[in-house]
């Protein structure tokens, strides 16, 4: 294989040669070689297949933009797949291979779809697979999914540490061109804080790409210098390989910065982040992202060796790569006329310049032909360029021997991230060009981002910008760079920048074969024309038809294009059409750097009760709720089956005694002269006359009549009640709570304060659970001196320890909860545990809970489920008619909320008491057809009850109450099964309460 | 949305900390008012093109209720005051 590689390159270093392959072969280039220019200058041209024709494609950019050379990189869990080749940077040992395409990139069989063009065109997503429907699973789908798409994501685990910062500045300069570093050098000197950030892993933008002497030193010399004095400043943070992709609200900025990515493996350090995503809030912006040069839409546009004549140059100035022997130039503005500058300085032989504007002044001096008032219609070539048609002024055709064609349609400015916020870009004929929107607040765009070309008016334009955005912070500053002497600078003119010199050429009408409008979708002129022609001709229908600009290059080199060809086809200016919506985020971000450290054990955090480790040590089965791991079951003796367990630890709290972490309910401290009137009117039963010592069940309404959360809330002092929520609305009562406060009834003086963490609290039950912790608890235990809903201080182990007292029962016995201080928990629940010794104490989790409950007709957020009133439950007698307000009163009085058909609480058990049901299953009188009319409820929760042997269940069904006794069908829809049931009293064990009040 | 947010309170702080309950309604009827003033209060929202006023709450700080005045066109955030201000007569 030929060398491309010729002498010189800014942005390479020769003594630093590195090895790579490109799709299994062996490859080497330089330390600061992209992917892109390294495979250039082993004269690799083709390296991918287009998405939908599968046709050869090469390397177009030397940038963010590039839609065509997308690689997959790495292997195993570090394959990136879809990488630009423009922007990875080359290491040892780095492995590449093309996408889309099989077997291989030079042989595709794919390319067959080039037969196929009739019918992918525009709208074909639309059009051809409309009918039948089902072949969409079995044949449509498959067929693209195989043909089309880019590259794959790997299945093995990234073994990379991503990480997620905030940064803060006063100036934020995005792009490190020759305007961005004159304004942050500005800023820096000024000692304001600036962040300059910059995509590439060199600061110096496209003065890279320049042969000018600046300062009378080299593009690189000067910019080792500045880039010095900017590391000399505390105050200025440079952030290379860092794009800025997101302008947010309120100055708030994203980057990703790519810290690790082109190391090899060996190099990578474990405990940095491979990529670190940034918010970065500034006070102010500079804008200095520069322009996007775009393509010319012509016959065979796409082949390999087309490349934009700026790329171009900037793989001869700064990579040192020739981009062939014999090149031709097509261009439309006199900008691109350096590219063959410095070509022809190079020694590399220009064919021709082909230049459609009939009598340019470029101030081109070269010995090369020049060919005015003429294009380029067609290529030729199988799998890289031999030659170009030239369409001559006077209708002559003319093929020119080429194996490189540079091209230049004009220039876009990357306004994306002065768009985000929805700001509309204003074209200007002048710039041939959407310019970026000046009334952006906060953000001044500088250099040729605003039309500015040439390295003295980028410094002036930067410096000046710097400035004047540094006054608004009441900082002062000198411009830096400002005068600098720039030899060669071919524009330098201010009064010439910004002239019109560009003639918009938005399509070839003379092309031949596929015009290329978007490389990377594949969307041609003649597909935009079809567009319009079936009626899509707004700017937004074109592209959702066409699909233009909708890849991952979110059409950087096609969307001004695709709006030219709308606006020339209708006679009407770019201006009018205008532009498609600018979104976040500019280039693709990586899954990684937005998951950040969430990922596998740290995708959320873990919040473990007091007693976790007490439950652990008396081997708790775990599950997840929430965020919360909660005790689930203690397998004992060789048990296997969970509901060994659970049966076992069921049996033993209605026989013996239990102890259950119940530490992960809500907490809520509450305190105030008015406490008493808050409880009172977010609960709908009565809390004003609850005395001290005493605590009450409470039902909280939403304010539109349904139940929110149920819960205990004790008064233990004047003016001091504790509250205790479900498990699962901790927050969302705490955070209700405090709306009530603070927005309804700011009058009233209550403070709020969450107690959840810092209370073990442990509930011991059954009927030998008073002599249980009386052997630990100082305080008289008897029913006299401790009765059902006592809740008090006590004092523990001879006053060695004081806790909160509770006789309230979630299971139906003779049962307290014991709160300590978090850190006692764990020696609390070891001292009840040796004290219920004697007693055959066992501990329970929430499974033998959720049975107890069940088997007492306790209700949980299975019944409370958004849907039913206190009525529902049965518990219709507690919401207070006395009372003037409270939330929920009103709403829960409206007409369908009382109506007698709604469904109520009940029990249900199976007929045959070897029958089961699950819960969801709903309720069909015997006899009647499954339809939706005959539905009579379903069944909210089920258990299997070890003391009576059988599945039990509560229900919601019409009727409630009174059909008691009525034989029904449980009919599950999923499983397909029909149980003959029982409806009866949801209080299956102790329905008179005895055992609560032993 | 607003990325950031000046919490009267706590100075300016990331959106993250904080939950957002929506549209301020029209104020809590009376319980005695008729049902229309109730069914507007828990059911009916304007949601504006333009300057809006919404309930939110600095549960990543200092968990008081704030109203934010946003417009919800630029996301321009005009005004923050603590919820509590909204009622007469209040002590704090
Ligand atoms: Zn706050």
């Amino acid at each position: 294989m030929t060398s491309f590689r010729i002498d010189g390159g800014t942005s390479i270093n020769r003594d630093d040669v590195r090895q790579f392959s490109f799709n299994g072969e062996k490859l080497s280039g330089f330390g600061g070689d992209t992917v892109a220019s390294a495979l250039l200058a082993n004269g690799k041209q083709l390296v991918g297949r287009s998405f939908k024709y599968h046709r050869p494609r090469g390397i177009l950019t030397a940038g963010a933009a590039e839609p065509n050379a997308l690689l997959t990189i790495g292997r195993d869990g570090r394959r990136d797949p879809n990488t630009r080749a423009t922007m990875a940077e080359l290491f040892d040992g780095l492995e590449a291979r093309s996408q889309n395409c099989w077997p291989n990139v030079d042989f595709d069989i794919g390319a067959v779809n080039g037969v196929l063009g009739p019918i992918l065109g525009a709208g074909f997503y639309y059009k051809t697979f409309m009918w039948p429907a089902a072949f969409w699973e079995k044949v449509y789908e498959p067929i693209i999914r195989k043909a089309a798409g880019l590259g794959r994501a790997s299945y093995d685990p990234d073994p990379g540490y991503y990480e997620k910062c905030w940064a803060h500045c006063d100036l934020l300069v995005i792009g490190a061109g020759a305007a961005g570093l004159a304004a942050a050098l500005t800023a820096g000197r000024a000692g304001a804080r600036v962040i300059i950030a910059d995509e590439g892993a060199q600061l110096g933008g496209g003065m890279r790409a320049e042969r000018s002497m600046i300062d009378g030193k080299p593009a690189d010399i000067f910019l080792g210098d500045v880039m010095g004095e900017l590391i000399s400043l505390p105050n200025v943070d440079i952030k290379s390989r860092t794009t800025i992709f997101a302008n947010y609200d309120d100055g708030v900025f994203g980057g990703v910065e790519r810290v690790q990515k082109h190391l090899p493996e060996a190099e990578i350090n474990p405990n940095r982040a491979m990529e670190r995503l940034w918010r970065i809030v500034a006070k102010h912006t500079i804008l200095a992202t520069g322009a996007e040069e775009r393509p010319i839409v012509f016959g065979g546009n796409d082949r390999p060796g087309v490349m934009m004549a700026g790329a171009m140059r900037t793989y001869l100035n700064a990579y040192g790569v020739a981009p062939g022997k014999r090149v031709a130039l097509f261009a439309n503005n006199d900008q691109a006329y350096d590219t063959a500058r410095d070509l022809e300085e190079r020694g590399i032989e220009i064919a021709a310049i082909i230049d459609p504007r009939t009598c340019p002044d470029v101030g081109y001096h070269g010995s090369a032909r020049h060919i005015a008032g003429a294009v380029v219609r067609d290529t030729a070539g199988r799998k890289g360029l031999k030659s170009i048609t030239v369409r001559h002024d006077d209708g002559r055709d003319e093929v020119i021997a080429v194996d490189a064609l540079a091209i230049s349609g004009g220039y876009s400015p990357i306004v994306h991230l002065a768009c985000h916020r929805g700001a509309r870009p204003v074209w200007s004929d002048d710039h041939a060009g959407f310019m970026p929107p000046m009334d952006a607040d906060g953000l001044t765009p500088v250099g040729a981002v605003s039309g500015v070309r040439g390295i003295v008016a980028c410094f002036n334009a930067g410096a000046n910008a710097a400035c004047d955005a540094l006054v608004g912070l009441g900082i002062s500053a000198r411009p830096a760079l400002i005068g600098a002497d720039v030899a060669g600078d071919h524009v330098n003119d201010p009064e010439a920048a910004g002239a019109q010199d560009t003639l918009p050429v938005w399509s070839v009408p003379s092309a031949r074969g596929k015009a290329f409008v978007d490389f990377q979708n594949d969307v041609t002129a003649s597909d935009i024309n079809l567009a319009m022609r079936e009626g899509y001709d707004h700017v937004e229908l074109a592209k959702r038809y066409t699909t233009n600009g909708m890849a991952t290059d979110q059409g950087k080199t096609s969307n001004v294009n695709a709006i030219g060809i709308l606006a020339e086809n209708k006679g009407v200016s770019p201006g009018d059409i205008g532009t498609t919506t600018f979104r976040p985020f500019y280039t693709p971000v990586s899954f990684g750097a937005l998951v950040g450290a969430s990922k596998g054990f740290e995708f959320q955090p873990v919040r473990k009760s007091p007693l976790h480790g007490w439950a652990a040590r008396n081997g708790a089965k775990f599950v997840e709720t929430g965020l919360w791991y909660r005790s689930s079951w203690f397998p004992k003796g060789g048990e296997t089956f969970w509901r060994d367990s659970v049966d076992r630890e069921v049996l033993n709290v209605r026989t013996n005694v239990g102890i259950c972490d119940v530490s992960t309910l809500g907490k809520i401290e509450i305190f105030g002269a008015d406490a008493a009137e808050f409880l009172n009117r977010v609960y709908c039963n009565a809390f004003l006359k609850l005395p001290v010592g005493k605590a009450r069940y409470g039902l909280m309404l939403r304010e539109d009549g349904f139940i929110y959360d149920d819960g205990t809330t004790s008064c233990l002092a004047e003016n001091h009640y504790f509250m205790t929520t479900t498990t699962a609305l901790a927050a969302g009562v705490l955070t209700h709570l405090e709306f009530c406060a603070q927005v309804l009834w700011p009058e009233l003086d209550v403070r709020l304060a969450s107690a959840t963490d810092q209370w073990a609290q442990m509930a011991v039950a059954g009927p030998k659970a008073r002599a249980t912790l009386a052997k630990i608890i100082d305080d008289d235990l008897g029913n006299e001196a401790f009765p059902f809903l006592a809740a008090r201080e006590v004092s523990l182990f001879g006053g060695k320890l004081r806790g909160r007292l509770f006789r309230i029962s979630f299971s139906g016995e003779l049962a307290y909860e014991i709160a300590v201080p978090a850190g006692y928990g764990s020696c609390v629940a070891d001292a009840i545990m040796e004290a219920g010794k004697e007693f055959d104490i066992a501990p329970y989790g929430t499974e033998a809970l959720g049975v107890m409950r069940i088997e007492k007709g306790h209700v949980t957020h299975a019944e409370i489920n958004g849907t039913v009133t206190p009525a529902d439950l049965g518990m219709g007698r507690m919401v207070s008619a006395k009372k003037d307000d409270f939330i929920g009163r009103v709403m829960n009085k409206r007409e369908g909320l009382l109506d007698a058909a709604r469904p109520l609480l009940v029990g249900i058990k199976p007929k045959s008491p070897s029958d089961r049901f699950a819960t969801g299953s709903h309720i069909l009188n015997v006899g009647a057809d499954v339809r939706l009319e005959n539905d009579q409820g379903y069944v909210t929760s089920t258990c299997h009850s070890p003391n009576l042997g059988h599945t039990i269940g509560l229900a919601l069904i019409k009727g409630g109450p009174e059909r008691y006794g009525e034989e029904v069908v449980i009919w599950n829809g999923l499983a397909g099964t029909h149980v003959t049931g029982v409806i009866c009293n949801p209080a299956f064990v102790d329905p008179e309460n005895e055992k609560l009040h032993a | 949305m607003s990325s950031l947010v000046k919490c009267p309170h706590c100075g300016l702080r990331p959106r993250e900390e904080f939950t957002i309950r929506g549209e301020v309604p029209s104020p809590r009827p009376a319980s005695d008012a008729p049902a229309n003033a109730w069914f507007d209060h828990v059911y009916l929202r304007d949601n504006p093109r333009g300057e809006h006023r919404e309930y939110w709450h600095h549960a990543g700080g200092c968990r008081r209720w704030l109203v934010l005045s946003r417009n919800t066109i630029t996301h321009d955030i005009s005004a923050v005051v603590d919820a509590s201000t909204l009622k007469a007569g209040t002590k704090s």
